[in-house]
């Protein structure tokens, strides 16, 4: 097999009689950043709940570094999940701890670190978005913009092999939302691999290798960004392409 | 005056059943705390037989009057040669009933956290029991203060139904005080405030314990 850090073949997944991902497939070398678009409804959240095990797929295979995870008796999942960060829409930051604890947590109580070591890591991983200054604030007490960087280091202090971004910008103020994506095109360039359900199609322009429009639990066409921006082939690909640049044109200017 | 010079040659039996209502009050508090948490755990979180099993025991404990659970203990069990002291039989009719209770009021906690949160757990690598026990209980038990706190100044005057087996505890020694004195008015009002003082002390207690516990953004005002 090739050295491919992620290969999802032909993954479906249904809730009740409702299909939801209808046979996916793709493959994402280190240091690839892949944009998911697609209209609501469309399985994208389910495509990334797959990816973690969080929904682990009813059909198909994801191998992670040429293991398959597919097929992993319980007790392995926690630690393949361990390797895949997430961030989610609302943050979902543990709400009794402070921002350093959120980002420790992980540290102490999966990688068995020693204290000092892992209040260490969780600093310099709150730097690097920015927060240093915020260590011993609580969740309630940080801004939206503030608590999805904390959601972010809490996923980079893992050290995951990729982070899912599962639309980690649309819950925010319009304001807040260029310092997440700051962040997250820092990453980006600091060459960590992702795949990000956005529409953000500025940060997509700038720093994706491949954009995958889905549609209906389907990849409708996917591309390099400005291939699929200026000459997508799809007609709903276009059309749907150039309904986000309009709605979300604002954001992008900023 | 008379009350008082006879009071007094009632105090060490005063405060012996003093104790035991305290004694009876901590222990089915604590322990029923216990016992909530494994059952509002199997409940939320258990398999499917753990979910009816605690669910049935928890409908049956709080669909039961407290009586008739502390009369089956210490009156019915001796019928299957089971024969508890008074003090034995309250202490576990009182845990098993409040746990029912506590449960109720812990599932309150467990349900206001978001599932993404538990997702968040999982994304890290947490296994499910650690993601309760990490981020889920602290969170749940912060919300359940105030209804707990509630349960504890219930136990300390529901214990007072122990006198009905014969447990000499606070009321039962204060009964026995009457009929001996024919004083019911001085001494129902002076036990009154008697376990006045000890409620105050338990509230103010368990507003300590909310206080050190607080953390910003778990605003449990809206739950007193
Ligand atoms: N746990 C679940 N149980 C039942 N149905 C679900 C579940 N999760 C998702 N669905 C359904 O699957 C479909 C796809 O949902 P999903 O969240 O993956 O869409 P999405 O593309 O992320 O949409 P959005 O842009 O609104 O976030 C929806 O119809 C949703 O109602
Ligand atoms: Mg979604």
């Amino acid at each position: 097999m090739e050295e491919n850090l992620l290969i999802i073949e032909n993954i479906e997944k249904a809730f009740g009689s409702q299909k939801v991902l209808d046979g996916v497939s793709f493959k994402l070398n280190k240091g690839d950043v892949k944009v998911i678009v697609g209209p609501s409804g469309t399985g994208k959240s389910t495509l990334l709940r797959c990816i973690n095990l969080l929904n682990p797929p009813d059909k198909g295979r994801i191998y992670l570094q040429n293991t398959e995870i597919t097929q992993l008796p319980h007790s392995k999942i926690p630690s393949i999940r361990q390797k895949i960060g997430m961030v989610f829409q609302h943050f979902a930051l543990f709400n009794h701890l402070s921002a350093i604890d959120n980002v420790a947590l992980g540290l102490i109580k999966v990688k068995k670190m020693n204290k000092t070591d892992a209040y260490e890591k969780a600093m310099f991983e709150l730097k690097r978005v920015g927060l240093d200054q915020h260590k011993d604030k609580y969740p309630a007490q940080l801004s939206g913009g503030q608590k999805q960087r904390v959601g972010i280091a809490r996923a980079l202090a893992m050290d995951p092999l990729l982070i899912l971004f599962d639309e980690p910008t649309s819950a925010l103020d319009p304001e807040l939302i260029g310092e997440v994506l700051q962040v997250m095109q820092n990453l980006a360039k600091e060459g960590m691999t992702m795949i990000c359900v956005t529409h953000e199609m500025g940060f997509a322009k700038s720093v994706a290798n491949e954009v995958i429009f889905m549609e209906k639990g389907k990849i409708v066409e996917q591309g390099p960004p400005l291939k699929l921006f200026t000459e997508a082939t799809h007609p709903r690909t276009r059309e749907f392409l150039s309904k986000i640049s309009e709605l979300y044109g604002e954001s992008e200017k900023k | 005056m008379m009350f008082f010079s006879k009071l007094v040659t009632y105090i060490p039996s005063l405060l012996k059943g003093l104790g035991i209502t305290l004694e009876l009050t901590l222990l089915s508090a604590i322990i029923g705390f216990f016992a909530a948490i494994f059952l509002v755990v199997g409940v939320l979180y258990g398999n499917r037989f753990f979910k009816i099993l605690c669910n049935f025991i928890i409908t049956i404990i709080r669909g039961t009057p407290m009586m008739v659970q502390l009369f089956l203990i210490y009156f019915g069990l001796p019928g299957i040669n089971i024969k508890l002291s008074p003090l034995t039989a309250a202490v576990i009719a009182f845990i098993i009933n409040s746990s029912a209770y506590q449960a109720e009021y812990l599932k309150g906690g467990f349900m206001a956290i978001s599932k993404e949160q538990i997702e968040a757990a999982y994304s890290i690598g947490l296994n499910k029991w650690d993601a309760i026990r990490l981020i889920v209980f602290p969170q749940a038990f912060r919300f359940a203060i105030p209804a707990l706190s509630n349960e504890i100044v219930y136990l300390i005057q529901y214990t007072s139904v122990a006198y009905t087996i014969g447990l000499p505890e606070l009321f039962y020694i204060s009964k026995n005080f009457a009929s001996k004195t024919y004083m019911n008015l001085e001494i129902y009002l002076f036990i009154g405030i008697i376990y006045l003082i000890f409620i105050y002390i338990i509230t103010k207690l368990t507003d300590i314990v909310e206080k050190k516990l607080y953390i910003p953004g778990f605003d449990t005002s809206h739950l007193k």
